[in-house]
């Protein structure tokens, strides 16, 4: 695959180089050192950083503006879109103030609901769901117009990025559904947290024999537990999450204190064997409030350094 | 039908406590259905009433009336005669007959005794559940005839999210997953292939989104 836009990020998968992309979570607040810090932390060990948008509803400083302080520190955003929270007005008006800072990837997303976050009671709109922002975003970039037809001046120039869990149900159209994605013009895809390898490799072998990875970048997805509690947490209450009782028991079976370097382990093990998985081009790593495991999560696994492609 | 739920009887005492005579007003039709407006609801909620009334040592005079319908004239109409005996009403009907029953009778203060819910079917004894959001542009032909727009919490035209665990909605674990049950659908009338195809973006201006809708039909005008 050849690289049509200028993103860093999709210069390097074209260059056959597995990359490497984390997360930042924008802060509960105006300051904006929260950002500013984590990124410091990993911005040597990763190709592009994600901003988060408004991650389980709860109301946060926004992904645009956290991208853009990552632009400004001459790193590589990743913008993160949920459809929850905006109409295709706002959506296209938004892409135009990404773009107009240069910055060049876009994660479609349709969000958490509303209520799991700290405004129960507000509105979602889903004017457009996460395939059809998908669409919108390739439409404005391909076509240079807007939805409604007219042109563009200097359209968005977005390395097109989407989501796929292949632990949600029904499993039978998990990977129709990444067809579906490639379809409406997803270009990259960062998965949910893998914990069940032996599923996900399943997953990605489907898709192989569908001719999907050749037709996207598959990034697989993955969060160091902390401690065993958050493992039983993730497996019980977070939804579309499979954590196998095997990864529980080896972290309950450790002692507290040495639970989230078991996790970090855990973590570093995914990335070694998951590395040989054919058609696999990448590793999102999210280190949720533990950023400053992300170097150390990369060297041992392998994926250190970085390769330059500027 | 149209569903609607009992409104808490204090929140309609508030609205009508300083009234000496209440018209209670229900309606034949929905809400008789789904056991929260008809001639039945209309005793009881006079009943309550009269009761808190009675306690609070005033003397009101309730009164009850069912109509056939309250959304439209002739059957509101039939109230005409005796609304003046009352200071008040109270509207056990959806949202529609409430403000038709206002529009009707300007001067009538008239306040709802029921939440207005949804459009739904009556699933089982004592339960009810929404198929309908009136979006105006129906596109159960594609979706196997489960509608994505009023069952799926995101209303998402191309499901399911990544939230859909065994079945159930992320939001809870009693609401199916709409996507989940549109497969399943698709699945039993083999029509699977129907899955990969893109639903378009959907035009909303047929919806709640484009302004109040009225529809007019020329060939039934008087």
């Amino acid at each position: 695959m050849k690289a049509k836009t200028p993103s860093k990020l999709e210069k390097i998968l074209a260059s056959g180089n597995m990359a490497v992309t984390s997360e930042c979570g924008p802060p509960r607040g105006s300051d904006p050192e929260g950002i500013i810090r984590k990124a410091e932390m990993i911005k040597n060990h990763v190709d592009a950083i994600n901003i988060t948008d408004n991650q389980t509803s709860m109301t946060r400083l926004c992904s645009l503006a956290a991208c853009i302080r990552l632009k400004l520190m001459g790193l590589e955003p990743v913008l993160q879109m949920v459809t929850r929270d905006r109409n295709r007005i706002a959506i296209q008006s938004d892409i135009l103030g990404a773009a107009s800072f240069d910055i060049h990837n876009m994660l479609c997303l349709s969000g958490d609901h509303q209520n799991f976050g700290d405004c129960a009671q507000g509105q979602n709109v889903h004017d457009i769901d996460s395939m059809q922002l998908i669409q919108t975003v390739r439409y404005m970039r391909d076509e240079g117009k807007f939805l409604g037809g007219d042109a563009i001046q200097r359209p968005p120039q977005m390395f097109v990025g989407a989501a796929a869990n292949p632990f949600a149900d029904p499993y039978e159209i998990r990977v129709p559904r990444l067809a579906k994605k490639v379809a409406a013009g997803a270009e990259f895809i960062q998965t949910q947290c893998i914990y069940n390898l032996d599923k996900f490799e399943d997953w990605l072998s489907k898709a192989r024999d569908r001719g999907l990875t050749e037709q996207v970048y598959i990034l697989a997805g993955l969060t160091p537990m902390k401690s065993a509690g958050m493992a039983r947490y993730m497996k019980n209450r977070v939804p579309g999450m499979d954590v196998p009782e095997a990864i529980v028991k080896r972290l309950a079976d450790t002692p507290k204190e040495k639970q989230a370097e078991e996790g970090i382990k855990i973590c570093i093990e995914s990335i070694q064997r998951l590395k040989e998985a054919k058609g696999l081009a990448g590793f999102h790593i999210m280190a949720i409030e533990w950023e400053e495991m992300v170097p150390e999560i990369v060297e041992q696994g392998g994926l250190y350094p970085r390769p330059n492609v500027d | 039908m149209i569903v609607a739920d009992k409104k808490p009887i204090e929140e309609i005492i508030d609205y009508v406590k300083d009234y000496q005579s209440i018209l209670v007003l229900g309606c034949n039709e929905c809400v008789t259905v789904c056991e929260v407006g008809g001639k039945k609801e209309v005793g009881l909620l006079a009943s309550a009433l009269r009761m808190h009334f009675l306690q609070q040592g005033g003397e009101v005079n309730i009164g009850e009336r069912t109509l056939e319908r309250q959304c439209d004239h002739e059957y509101l109409e039939e109230i005409r005669d005796n609304i003046d005996h009352y200071e008040a009403v109270v509207s056990i009907a959806c949202g529609v007959g409430v403000q038709f029953t206002a529009e009707k009778y300007q001067t009538k203060p008239v306040y709802p005794g029921v939440n207005t819910l949804f459009m739904g079917a009556n699933e089982a004894r004592g339960v009810w559940s929404e198929r309908c959001q009136g979006c105006g542009q129906c596109i159960l032909a594609i979706s196997g005839g489960i509608c994505p727009v009023s069952r799926c919490a995101k209303r998402i035209l191309n499901g399911p999210c990544g939230g859909s665990t065994a079945g159930k909605c992320e939001i809870s674990k009693d609401i199916p997953c709409g996507w989940q049950l549109i497969i399943d659908r698709l699945k039993a009338l083999g029509r699977m292939d129907d899955y990969e195809k893109i639903n378009p973006i959907k035009n909303w201006s047929t919806e709640r989104a484009g302004g109040p809708r009225k529809v007019i039909r020329e060939d039934l005008k008087l």
